[in-house]
């Protein structure tokens, strides 16, 4: 009895195979991201069509003529029946032509192209102090559940959820930018900065850092950091009340008895083994929360007139701008299809099931 | 039984509860030498909490109290468990005291390699390399008669078998090279096929290292063929402790009733007697 020795059959299969599954893995990816798109352009055109603004009376304003509006609503293709509108503006949207801004005068792509980057630096640095601070916050107050650490850590992230950012922007300027002077004020850079560094990425503390222009990015840096961290303070109430659950889902499940059981270090059986298994599940929140990032912009860029995507689409909308609002929608809504395919990709590092 | 690894007198689990205190576990007393003692009972008899007692496994809020609650080392050298801290018990688990869980499914990491998760208690315990940890975990994988340990090391909980996975399970517990292992339903979740396998490789091992084994089961079938000794709980008390071989000369009525509601080979009944609970069982002995 003792010598019955068994090895587990493994599915073993060829290269062929193998290389016929990725690809028709990665067709079926591609798939879904084409029809997810395709959903994306109907919605937009169709609200483009519906919201009480005539884009014909906005062109030529409301002195012209009845014959000079005629020829306007004709040129811009608004005579034809809709599904033929609807396939024009697809074809558009594929050659990347969102129309011309009537604020800027400029191309929809060649404004967006301006301002995404400013708006991309303020969501990439709340989001790393969301997840730098966020994860630990969650995982402390799972591992005290019901004491004073993380009756605090809730409170603070229920304060968090609940905070109006604009109100928060507002007190944080007061505070830490007028009476204190610990950061910079509005805006990207003090005006004396304005045009120093080529624009590369358009990210200004990345610039001044290719530049190699010290002052710039310290400059850059101590504008970034108040509207960064309020929208950060916003991820992370999320990614730490999250958090919070997996890890206590986690924690309750029998290998963490039996890494104690092994004799590990409580640190490690916290931090790699429960973690380690809650990151599957934080993935995808946090995928979630840089999208929602993108639209908190909208009312803290507001705020510290912060020239990005936020305050682009807002000034658009307030002027009746619709080539404007449909371009930074279908950007928005790229995005977040970008999010979701990037998190696919990532779920396979982080969970070994989900490698095939 | 030879010399003394594990004293237990008057061992009491706790739990409180807002109708009063839950007595899991009370006053269940017994020595274990270099032997295999089964523990049997039903659900919720505390065979499970009386292992994980030992092992200073027990959830907050539950409380352990015991007279005497002693480890005994080769040297013999007294270690009292009962005034052990965190930190002292992190150090005997895996490398004096080991576990083996129920069901390998769940009692193994699902995002780490099996082979990582066996070397892990060897680097915790022996303070070893990552190249020493990684021998000694393909050492141990060949010891509970894996074939192509190499392969194996690198796999995920989830591409392995159920018996494969404990036998996995074993390896990890054993590396460290415990002097006690205890052993909680270690194959109830297995194909009985595999079962018998699984049980004679970690007997063997057990045996050739001169082992206590703790088997809990409610198994009276598996635990009277398999063990030395058998203790019976119930209502978290031991009600008897007997040689397995002669568990028919057992006396109390709750033993007797078990063994009489097993069917037997060869012994034609229409209908297995149902077992009669009698309260008095359950009141302090």
């Amino acid at each position: 009895m003792g010598g019955a020795a068994q090895a587990a059959p493994l599915p073993t299969e060829g290269a062929a195979r193998r290389s016929w599954r990725y690809a028709r893995q990665t067709g079926g990816v591609l798939f879904s991201v084409a029809l997810t798109f395709l959903g994306l352009t109907c919605v937009t055109f169709f609200v483009g069509r519906i919201i009480p603004i005539d884009p014909v009376l906005a062109i030529v304003g409301d002195k012209a003529s009845r014959e000079t509006y005629e020829r306007v609503r004709i040129e811009i293709g608004l005579d034809q029946p809709i599904p033929v509108q609807y396939w024009r503006y697809l074809m558009k949207v594929l050659h990347g032509e969102f129309g011309t801004s009537l604020i800027t005068a400029h191309p929809v792509l060649q404004d967006l192209l301006r301002v995404f980057p400013a708006t991309l630096e303020l969501a990439f640095l709340a989001l790393f102090i969301g997840i730098v601070c966020g994860v630990p916050l969650g995982v402390f107050a799972a591992i005290n559940r019901g004491r004073w650490q993380d009756q605090l850590i809730r409170f603070a992230s229920l304060l968090g959820y609940s905070m109006p950012v604009f109100w928060l922007g507002l007190i944080g300027l007061l505070l830490f930018y007028a009476k204190l002077g610990w950061v910079e004020g509005p805006g990207r850079l003090d005006v004396s900065f304005d045009d120093i560094v080529p624009t590369v990425t358009g990210m200004i503390t990345i610039d001044s850092l290719i530049a190699g222009e010290d002052e710039v990015f310290w400059n850059a840096f101590w504008h970034l950091v108040l509207p960064a961290s309020i929208l950060g303070y916003l991820s992370l109430a999320y990614v730490a009340r999250m958090t919070r659950s997996f890890m206590l889902s986690q924690l309750s499940q029998e290998y963490v008895l039996a890494t104690l059981a092994k004799g590990l270090s409580p640190f490690r059986v916290v931090w790699i083994h429960a973690l380690g298994n809650a990151w599957v599940q934080l993935v995808t929140v946090i995928a979630l929360t840089f999208g929602s990032l993108l639209e908190g912009a909208v009312l803290t860029e507001t705020v510290f007139a912060w020239p990005g995507l936020g305050l682009y689409m807002k000034n658009s909308l307030f002027n009746a701008d619709l080539n404007a609002v449909l371009g930074g929608t279908m950007l928005v809504g790229i995005v977040y299809i970008g999010l979701n395919m990037l998190s696919d990709l990532i779920y396979p590092l982080v969970d070994p099931r989900a490698r095939k | 039984m030879s010399e003394v690894l594990l004293n237990v007198r008057n061992l009491r689990v706790t739990y409180p509860g807002d109708d009063g205190d839950f007595r899991a576990v009370r006053n269940v007393s017994f020595s274990l030498g270099r032997e295999r003692l089964g523990i049997v009972g039903e659900s919720g008899s505390g065979k499970s909490t009386t292992g994980r007692a030992i092992m200073g496994l027990v959830q907050r809020p539950g409380r352990i109290e015991a007279d005497e609650l002693t480890l005994f080392d080769k040297q013999g050298g007294k270690t009292d468990l009962r005034a052990m801290s965190e930190r002292g018990f992190r150090a005997l688990r895996g490398q004096r005291l080991a576990m083996v869980l129920q069901d390998p499914k769940y009692s193994l990491d699902p995002v780490m390699r099996v082979g990582d998760q066996i070397a892990e208690t060897h680097r915790a315990h022996l303070r070893s390399s990552k190249a020493e940890a990684y021998k000694a975990s393909l050492d141990m994988l060949n010891a509970v008669h894996i074939r192509d340990p190499e392969r194996v090391y690198g796999m995920y909980p989830h591409q392995v078998s159920g018996g494969m996975g404990q036998r996995i399970m074993i390896a990890m517990m054993l590396i460290a090279g415990p002097d006690i292992l205890i052993a909680d339903e270690p194959t109830s979740a297995l194909d009985v096929t595999v079962q018998t396998q699984v049980l004679a490789i970690m007997d063997d091992l057990v045996q050739r290292r001169g082992m206590g084994l703790i088997l809990i089961s409610h198994n009276l079938h598996l635990v009277s063929s398999f063990c030395d000794r058998v203790l019976v709980m119930y209502a978290g008390q031991v009600v008897e402790t007997c040689e397995a071989g002669k568990l028919h000369e057992a006396t109390h009525p709750y033993t007797r009733g078990l063994l009489a509601a097993l069917p037997q080979l060869g012994n034609r009944r229409h209908e297995l007697p149902q077992l009669q609970r009698d309260p008095a069982w359950a009141a302090d002995l």
